[in-house]
């Protein structure tokens, strides 16, 4: 509370502004339009489901780029066959829940198999041209072509579509006001229960990262990795170690965003390098290196795809990239990101 | 990507003794084998090998080598992909592109080779053969526009349905494939509530299914490929019940055959286009036969994409013209335009001939989306519309001043719908 009083009585307008546009967003969610509005915006239903399918969409994002911008804030490590990572996933899951039908068995399963592979890649391949900044980036490029060269030639080029379990298909009905009806009883606006729960997931998995990262002794050695490797390892801390089960935790979490992109979306080649790209903009936002920062891009940057999809068709892949520039030309480190 | 070119290459070193460069014919095949239309494009060059394949890689007398250029659906990798066929391959004829916007980029560049020659691949937007046509490109699949023509017709007066809102791809093939459908569709006295336009390549459709009326008869659908994909498991997901019709890539082979139950939603779609999985055809049928044959059955679809159609089509155009010409491209190719402008070329579709802006006309397809009894989907006949120009059988004015094809064009109204 006392950062917030700080930063109020430091930025008075600015939080005035900030303030202002919360509570106008509040207002359009959850009032019900006047007619007036609705002309100018549409109905409220499709503003609603633009500003939710936005946030769906960033916790998505969110659990891409999260491992990614761990791993680069500790290892300085730019992981290009993150998105590689992302979409084998993505196919490995297929297969389990095609093959037991349990959609949730896919997701330690995925978790273990794909963050084993990260295992690997920093056992055999990163821990030994560690410093080399360019060398390692070149050597994850060629990585991420030859996995997506394997997952060519073993899934084929047509599209696969993870069955999302009974319970979870279908839409539900959420407690917003969507219209009310001449006879002045309330509509409420129904959305896919899938998405919801992606999202319930993705803040689950934000926190206890936050937990783990703030609140436990192996997150205090990563936060002190970050801010200063050579110290950490020469006060004695096996930085190694650390640095193992990071980019497996990174690489896992990359596993596990790839079954639920293929659930609600589809995975197919080519989604590698789309994802690989959202989550570089989604750290370039948000910050390198900064979990807090790589959830704020990630909602950033849903929610201009989204409502750029539905109110301006033709510009919406403008917004992220126009977002991306706005964000270097005045913030370079990103909006929650340290300048180092 | 480079799995194709490796296996262009491979390819390339079996041909025996590769000869002098006189006695072979070099081909690129332009094609888009990333994006939205990957599994398309890896059919269109499975489909060009058979047909190369069924006349051991001969024509004219010579040896035809070929090189494949990926492309990424967007003009400006097609125009690079293609530049770079003519200038460091070094080949004489280029067979594609896949997508809408890359023809009109390959229509503008053929302009600045007129000694070589463009054979589209499977491309569709109206504006390649029909606005300032390129003396060296030739089509030999109808365009997007034709391929629209019978479905609108047949909602109305065989299905019931007048009141349709649309979904469709915001690029010229997009505006091309649903121009067809609505000039018919409009003419039958039908009603278009609300068109929406969705980017190529949008993967996550959300909030356009929000968009959706409720009070609409039937929704058309004009996007494909994994765009067509996403957007049926997503309007699932959003509990979507209206009937749904399809353009002419939404129920195409390469969507059917997709892995996961979001092509579910399209049983009874009608849609329509070049290709129906079940036309009796004698020749068809023999095609599909020598499509199954060739290749192993994971490694192909169970029946020809349109995709896969287009390019073979176009490829046996080649082979024909250059058996014309005994494979004499001197002189700036000029036998071999005049040959393949006048050529009839018999495909599995019946026998092709071009009009005077080296574009075909020809059969068009209604089908219906139908369940197999193993779970699979077909496309199933239930029209036919023959002899579709490429002004859809309007005079060449009345077709123009309709104007070219656009979010806004053409004009329900006018067409004497709502």
């Amino acid at each position: 509370m006392g950062t917030l009083q700080n930063l109020g009585a430091r930025h008075p307008i600015g939080t005035l502004v900030v303030l202002v546009l919360v509570v106008a967003l509040a207002w359009l969610i959850f009032a019900p339009w006047p007619p007036g509005l609705e002309q100018a915006l549409g109905r409220k239903r499709i503003f609603l489901n633009a500003i939710l399918s936005g946030i769906t969409l960033g916790a998505l994002y969110f659990l891409v780029a999260s491992g990614f911008t761990l791993v680069f804030g500790l290892m300085r490590n730019v992981n290009l066959a993150h998105g590689s990572l992302y979409l084998l996933g993505g196919y490995i899951g297929y297969g389990v829940v095609d093959a037991t039908g349990y959609w949730l068995l896919a997701f330690p399963v995925v978790f273990v198999v794909v963050g084993a592979l990260g295992l690997l890649l920093q056992h055999q391949v990163f821990r030994r041209m560690e410093g080399e900044e360019l060398r390692q980036t070149l050597v994850t490029i060629g990585i991420s072509i030859v996995l997506a060269d394997l997952m060519l030639w073993y899934w084929g080029g047509q599209s696969y579509q993870v069955q999302s379990p009974q319970w979870l298909s279908g839409p539900t009905t959420l407690p917003f006001v969507s219209a009310v009806r001449s006879d002045g009883q309330a509509v409420y606006l129904s959305y896919p229960l899938i998405r919801i729960a992606i999202l319930f997931a993705a803040i689950v998995i934000g926190l206890g990262m936050w937990f783990v990262l703030n609140r436990s002794r192996l997150g205090m050695l990563i936060r002190a990795g970050v801010d200063d490797r050579d110290i950490l390892a020469a006060s004695g801390v096996r930085i190694q170690y650390v640095f193992l089960a990071v980019f497996a935790f990174g690489a896992g979490l990359a596993g596990i965003a790839g079954i639920i992109g293929g659930t609600f979306q589809s995975l197919s080649p080519g989604e590698d390098t789309r994802f690989l790209l959202a989550s570089l903009v989604v750290v370039i936002v948000g910050g390198m290196g900064s979990i807090p920062g790589a959830a704020l891009g990630a909602v950033i940057i849903g929610l201009a795809e989204q409502i750029g999809l539905v109110y301006a068709p033709t510009y919406s892949v403008v917004f992220t990239f126009l977002i991306m520039a706005v964000v270097l030309a005045f913030r370079p480190q990103g909006l929650l990101g340290a300048r180092r | 990507m480079k799995r194709f070119i490796g296996a262009a290459a491979a390819l390339a070193l079996m041909l025996p003794g590769a000869a002098a460069a006189q006695d072979t014919i070099k081909v690129g095949i332009l094609v888009a084998t990333e994006g939205a239309f990957a599994a398309g494009g890896a059919d269109g060059i499975r489909n060009v090998e058979l047909a190369l394949k069924q006349v051991g890689n001969m024509a004219g007398g010579k040896k035809i080598e070929t090189v494949v250029a990926p492309t990424d659906t967007t003009p400006a990798t097609a125009t690079r992909m293609a530049r770079k066929l003519i200038e460091q391959d070094k080949v004489d004829i280029i067979l594609g592109p896949l997508s809408g916007s890359e023809g009109i980029a390959m229509r503008d560049y053929s302009k600045t080779v007129p000694d070589k020659t463009v054979i589209n691949g499977i491309s569709g937007a109206l504006e390649t053969t029909w606005v300032d046509p390129s003396p060296n490109f030739f089509r030999f699949n109808l365009d997007g526009a034709q391929w629209g023509a019978g479905l609108g017709d047949y909602v109305v007066n065989k299905k019931g349905w007048k009141k349709v809102a649309t979904v469709s791809a915001d690029y010229s093939f997009g505006y091309t494939n649903f121009l067809g459908f609505a000039v018919g569709f409009c003419k039958a006295g039908g009603e278009l509530v609300e068109r929406l336009w969705v980017p190529l390549g949008s993967s996550d459709f959300a909030g356009v299914i929000a968009k959706l009326p409720d009070d609409v008869d039937a929704i058309y659908l004009g996007v494909g490929g994994t765009d067509a994909i996403n957007f049926l498991n997503q309007y699932q997901q959003a509990g979507g019940k209206a009937k749904l019709i399809g353009g002419s890539i939404m129920a195409d082979p390469t969507v059917l055959n997709s892995k996961g139950k979001a092509k579910d939603a399209l049983i009874g779609t009608p849609t329509s286009g070049w290709v129906a999985n079940d036309n009796p055809a004698p020749e068809w049928q023999a095609y599909v036969k020598a499509y199954q044959e060739a290749f192993p059955a994971d490694k192909r679809l169970p029946s020809p994409s349109l995709f896969g159609v287009g390019y073979y089509v176009n490829a046996l155009a080649m082979i024909a013209g250059l058996n014309e010409v005994k494979g004499d491209l001197s002189d700036g190719q000029k036998k071999f335009h005049a040959a393949l402008s006048k050529l009839k070329v018999k495909t599995p579709l019946g026998e092709i001939s071009l009009n005077e802006n080296r574009q075909a006309s020809g059969s068009v397809f209604v089908t219906e989306v139908s369940a197999n009894p193993d779970g699979s989907l077909s496309n199933k006949m239930v029209a036919r519309v023959d002899n579709v120009t490429q002004t859809l059988g309007m005079t060449a004015d009345a077709f123009r001043a309709m104007g070219l094809p656009s979010r806004t064009t053409p004009d329900c109204k006018a067409l004497g719908g709502k």
